[in-house]
């Protein structure tokens, strides 16, 4: 047999045991290891605790980032938010991530369908009862052709898109948007029509926590499913300020942290690892392509027994001799 | 229910081979016989702190189940509203940190001793799809904690299930879904591998040291020391 076969199939020459034994409580070791484990449990507890940083809401992100709130608000009414280009599996406004030609993503389709414009935006409106001048400013919303509403709807985010960019770049904002008596203020260039009165009516009904409660609404009376204002939270800026504070963005190493000095995820080390380096970290695919890279090196880490030169590691690096030391030490062919 | 009934005082007749009952008896005892699923005695060469890890694995298994089962008991908004809720939480969080840990440490260790030999490839993939289910079994834990860290978790990890199709039919942003998995399916699912490992080590034992043919307790004859009560043949822990 050629050297380079040995090494594709190695020979596995081990045999059962036929030496000597010694006598071992396995169940007792079961009890002592549950005690010790539980001893450390509660040592940790008492000295550390665990993380319950209280959640966020959109009545909270309404009320402390107007601005931001209004910005993430009209961009779900022209469709330019996220959430409203993500694509499948919540609508078709975009493809989804791809690898070559695989698109599972888009295979899978649209599971968990939302509407920004309808479910973020004029949904939550129209659940505000006697208001005739937003009841009108509605129905000329709803009446108009969608070229229109795309008119007015930028005519609207453009200064509050201006404002955030020249934030984000840490330059002076033109001085279109402004704040007062807890409403946002926004000098349009071009006619905007009912959306100012919309967006000041979502505002105002969001502060009082109207949006949370109707993003919740279903034709159920109880509800489980967080993913319309999570993810209209997420389109905004208050939950990524939060994560940055408590160093949890994505070139922060993500999920795999947790709030305050906890462990979090560590053992998601590998999967936040690459995307921390190029070509992931700047790619629009780069989700896809770790989970892709990941499910590879999952079934590697399964296959291992298989895996030529891996399977034989543990032979050519000896720390065997220190886990056998007193086996090799007492049949003394080490 | 179709065996027939002996008369009181007379010797039972043999068992029904055609039983179904008794076939699967039959079958696990042959695989596994009593003294080879809990013998009461190890290999010699099971001496190293190292072997430790893999009952601290199941160990620390054992606290995250009561200390979840003690959460789930009371509710998911218990542990929120009081300090005794926040107690029990923070056991099964670190219990989770120490599971983590033992179960890394004890992988590492079985790697570099390749358990996989002498047959055992079933006991090393089982061990390894064990940590590759406990991972979302963690991660389905913290999206149901309904904190800050549960609703950026959530935004966060969507996008990579999403990208693989996953997301469809595993929302992580949907509360009750994934209480669902995290409280049921999944460590179902971790119990049962679990238990398949250590069953699978039970019958194959503990993997011998490498080399082990140039020794005379290799030699084809067993003539070594005799083995304790139930010991032979029957090497120990994970």
């Amino acid at each position: 047999m050629s050297r380079f076969s040995r090494m594709i199939h190695p020979k596995d020459d081990t045999q059962q045991w036929k030496g000597r034994y010694y006598p071992y409580d396995l169940v007792k070791e079961l009890f002592i290891a549950i005690g010790v484990i539980t001893l450390l449990a509660l040592l940790l507890t008492i000295l550390f605790s665990s993380p319950d940083d209280k959640p966020s809401t959109i009545a909270q992100w309404s009320q402390q980032k107007a601005v931001d709130f209004t910005t993430a608000a009209v961009k779900e009414l022209d469709g330019t938010s996220p959430t409203a280009e993500y694509g499948p599996p919540y609508n078709h406004n975009g493809s989804g991530q791809e690898a070559w030609i695989i698109k599972p993503q888009k295979w899978l389709g649209v599971s968990h369908p939302i509407n920004t414009e309808q479910d973020f935006v004029v949904g939550p409106l129209e659940t505000i009862p006697n208001d005739p001048a937003l009841t009108a400013a509605l129905a000329q919303y709803k009446a108009a052709p969608e070229k229109q509403k795309k008119e007015w709807a930028e005519a609207y985010a453009k200064p509050l898109e201006e404002t955030a960019t020249a934030e984000e770049e840490k330059k002076t904002p033109p001085n279109t948007v402004s704040e007062s008596n807890g409403t946002v203020v926004v000098k349009t260039s071009a006619n905007a029509g009912p959306v100012p009165l919309m967006m000041a009516s979502l505002l105002a009904l969001a502060k009082s926590g109207g949006v949370d409660g109707s993003l919740l609404t279903s034709k159920q009376f109880f509800q489980t499913d967080y993913t319309k204002p999570l993810l209209f939270m997420a389109d905004g800026g208050l939950l990524s300020e939060r994560a940055e504070q408590q160093h949890l963005l994505g070139d922060q190493w993500g999920m795999m942290n947790e709030t305050g000095s906890y462990p979090g995820q560590a053992w998601l080390w590998l999967y936040a690892l690459w995307y921390q380096v190029e070509p992931f970290k700047a790619s629009e695919n780069a989700d896809i392509l770790v989970m892709m890279i990941m499910g590879v090196l999952s079934i590697a880490f399964i296959c291992i027994p298989f895996i030529p030169v891996v399977n034989r590691i543990p032979r050519w690096i000896p720390i065997y001799k220190l886990i056998w030391k007193e086996h090799y030490r007492e049949t003394g062919s080490a | 229910m179709s065996a027939t009934p002996t008369t009181p005082g007379t010797a039972p007749a043999g068992p029904d081979m055609h039983s179904w009952t008794v076939k699967v008896r039959e079958a696990g005892v042959e695989a596994l016989p009593p003294e080879k699923l809990l013998p009461d005695g190890q290999p010699t060469y099971v001496a190293s702190w190292i072997y430790m890890f893999g009952v601290a694995s199941i160990a620390s298994l054992i606290v995250i189940i009561t200390s979840g089962s003690i959460l789930a008991l009371k509710g998911p908004a218990w542990w929120h509203d009081t300090s005794i809720g926040h107690f029990f939480n923070s056991i099964h969080m670190w219990g989770v940190e120490l599971f983590f840990f033992v179960m890394v440490v004890h992988l590492w260790g079985k790697y570099w001793m390749a358990a996989w030999r002498g047959g055992r490839t079933r006991v090393w993939i089982t061990g390894a799809i064990i940590f590759l289910v406990a991972v979302p079994t963690a991660l389905t834990g913290y999206v149901s904690q309904q904190n800050f860290d549960a609703q950026w978790i959530a935004t966060q990890a969507k996008d990579g299930l999403n990208s693989v199709g996953v997301g469809a039919f595993f929302n992580v942003t949907n509360f009750g879904q994934m209480y669902s998995w995290h409280i049921l399916l999944l460590p179902v699912a971790v119990v049962l591998l679990v238990s398949a490992h250590v069953l699978l080590v039970r019958t194959h034992g503990v993997v011998p040291p490498f080399e082990l043919e140039k020794r005379p307790e290799f030699a084809a004859a067993a003539d070594g020391a005799p083995a304790p009560d139930g010991a032979a043949g029957a090497e120990g822990q994970s």
